[in-house]
């Protein structure tokens, strides 16, 4: 692997050398590695590009990275992924897209994963997306993320977008059944012109199900925001949507949540709130010594940490 | 040592010119000082003018013989003025030792950065990685932006009603710290607050009232006094309470 593969797969998987366990390496659009175990089995798509990663019911504690690198100017990538989370299984799996664009022409990849969780399954899926490269090209990064939530299965997604990705539109849908519970924590930062695009759907069909789903965000420059997220209580369920973004400069970030209930016991929260860093938040830091540049950074890093 | 020369601070209000504080003179020695009087009377608005966060419509502040009435909050935090809001801000994301640290200007040792926080009467483990967000109530922000005040360890601090929010059990403690506060630095400290036990531990009161330094002395000469006079509150007020 040569310097700039790893140091995208530092930024996109804190990874500093081949990771232990289940994984696949994608870069520009080939396989650059695999390694399957005993448990998580890793087998390429041959009708389509892309995945089919299948954890064996009751796995536990193994985890499986599938970073992609994308570094070749112009290229746009396009790839399937399907993950099946056998019952009782418990995993951490670890995504994330580094592009390097140093070329004219816009490089972009286009991520769809579906999950398949299993009854009482639990899955920790954790998403970096960042965007580098001195080129004028446009960094694009569109995600789509299916969500299948059988009986008691469990889902935390931690899905992170700092710097460097041009645009994004990213569309996460997901249904849950009886007792099903998915935690959707959402990080993006955006800067000079950019611009990001999430479209959150989540279905509580099932009785008892739960949705959290939280998203933090920074718009500074010129750059800006869309966040719709939309919940459907179809059954006696709990669901909680909340947008908390900071403007800075001439940012834009337009919120839309909304809640659909459909079951006299369906329980529904959506909180948004917009704004600029409380002068009093400057004030204070100012007061221990930071200037008004490093408190505005110190509180900006705290939000999205 | 503080001084404040000849400090004005108006408003406008309703068309015309309102005097916060009115030719405000005050020499603040090494020691414990506490600032009290009525409310409304302008304390609060001192403390903000000698950190900064206030500019004085005339007047002069002395730091050790520097004029500092020109310098931002920043310079003025960086020459050793600390400032304990009466109100302390949230902050959605950074944690107490996120703040401890920056109030002590680099990393504490997890140990050290504890022996603030049980100071001031929380334990220690239970706070430190929590978010200083809208979870924590009135009296824990109090304590913590107390324990901010002693980490950053400067020579002038100032606390706004310290005590305002704090229950009984700590009130206690709170005065211990001060103490403690007092010899370890050999500074400043500057207290606003109306608690009769602070008035009776400092080497100092003064009496701000309407904008104006009414008294300034040792307690024995200036809380008999303080106790004795109801003076400001218009006859209708003074009726109602008798």
């Amino acid at each position: 692997m040569d310097q700039l593969q790893m140091h995208m797969l530092e930024k996109v998987a804190d990874l500093h050398a081949v990771p232990e366990g289940a994984y696949n390496i994608r870069d520009n659009g080939k396989s650059a590695g695999r390694n399957t175990t005993a448990n998580i089995d890793i087998v390429s798509k041959s009708d389509k590009p892309g995945i089919d990663i299948i954890v064996k019911p009751g796995t536990k504690n193994e985890s499986v990275h599938i970073p992609v690198i994308v570094s070749q100017s112009g290229l746009k990538d396009l790839v399937y992924n399907d993950f099946y989370i056998g019952d009782d299984a418990d995993v951490v799996i670890v995504a994330g897209c580094g592009i390097h664009c140093g070329g004219s022409e816009d490089t972009e990849h286009d991520g769809i994963h579906t999950f398949h969780i299993g009854k009482n399954a639990r899955v920790r899926y954790v998403e970096k997306h960042y965007g580098e490269g001195e080129g004028t090209g446009g960094r694009i990064l569109n995600p789509t993320t299916i969500v299948h939530m059988d009986e008691n299965g469990y889902m935390e997604m931690e899905t992170t977008q700092i710097k460097g990705v041009d645009s994004t539109i990213r569309d996460t849908k997901a249904d849950l059944k009886d007792g099903a519970t998915l935690i959707i924590k959402e990080k993006i930062m955006t800067h000079e012109n950019q611009y990001a695009e999430t479209n959150f759907q989540v279905d509580l069909d099932g009785v008892g199900s739960t949705a959290d789903v939280v998203s933090r965000s920074v718009a500074k420059g010129k750059s800006s925001q869309v966040f719709n997220s939309r919940i459907c209580g179809n059954n006696q369920c709990y669901g909680h949507t909340e947008c908390d973004a900071i403007l800075m400069d001439e940012g834009h970030v337009n919120a839309v949540p909304s809640l659909d209930a459909n079951h006299l016991d369906a329980s529904l929260i959506h909180e948004a709130a917009i704004g600029k860093i409380a002068g009093e938040q400057i004030i204070k830091l100012m007061t221990l010594g930071l200037t008004e540049q490093e408190a505005e950074e110190q509180i900006v890093n705290g939000f999205l940490k | 040592m503080l001084e404040l020369q000849d400090i004005c601070f108006q408003v406008h209000e309703d068309s015309k010119e309102k005097g916060i504080l009115k030719h405000v003179n005050l020499k603040i020695e090494d020691g414990f000082v506490a600032v009290t009087g009525p409310n409304g009377g302008g304390k609060s608005t001192m403390a903000k003018v000698i950190a900064g966060i206030i500019r004085p419509t005339s007047g002069r502040i002395l730091l050790n013989g520097e004029d500092i009435t020109e310098l931002s909050i920043t310079e003025r935090a960086r020459k050793g003025i600390s400032f304990a809001f009466q109100q302390p801000v949230r902050f959605k994301g950074l944690t107490v030792l996120d703040l401890i640290n920056l109030a002590h200007g680099e990393a504490l040792s997890l140990n050290k950065a504890c022996q603030y926080l049980s100071e001031v009467g929380l334990c220690a483990k239970d706070y430190i990685n929590r978010e200083v967000n809208a979870s924590l109530s009135g009296g824990e922000l109090k304590r913590i932006e107390i324990a901010m005040i002693m980490a950053r360890g400067t020579k002038l601090s100032i606390f706004d009603e310290p005590e305002a929010g704090i229950d009984l059990w700590s009130f206690n403690n709170l005065i211990r710290v001060f103490e403690n506060m007092r010899e370890k630095i050999h500074g400043s400290i500057l207290i606003i607050s109306h608690q009769e036990r602070i008035l009776n531990i400092a080497d100092q009161i003064v009496v701000l009232s309407d904008g104006e330094i009414q008294a300034q002395g040792t307690k024995e000469e200036v809380l008999p006094e303080l106790l004795n006079t109801s003076s400001g509150a218009c006859s209708t007020l003074l009726n109602k309470v008798i």
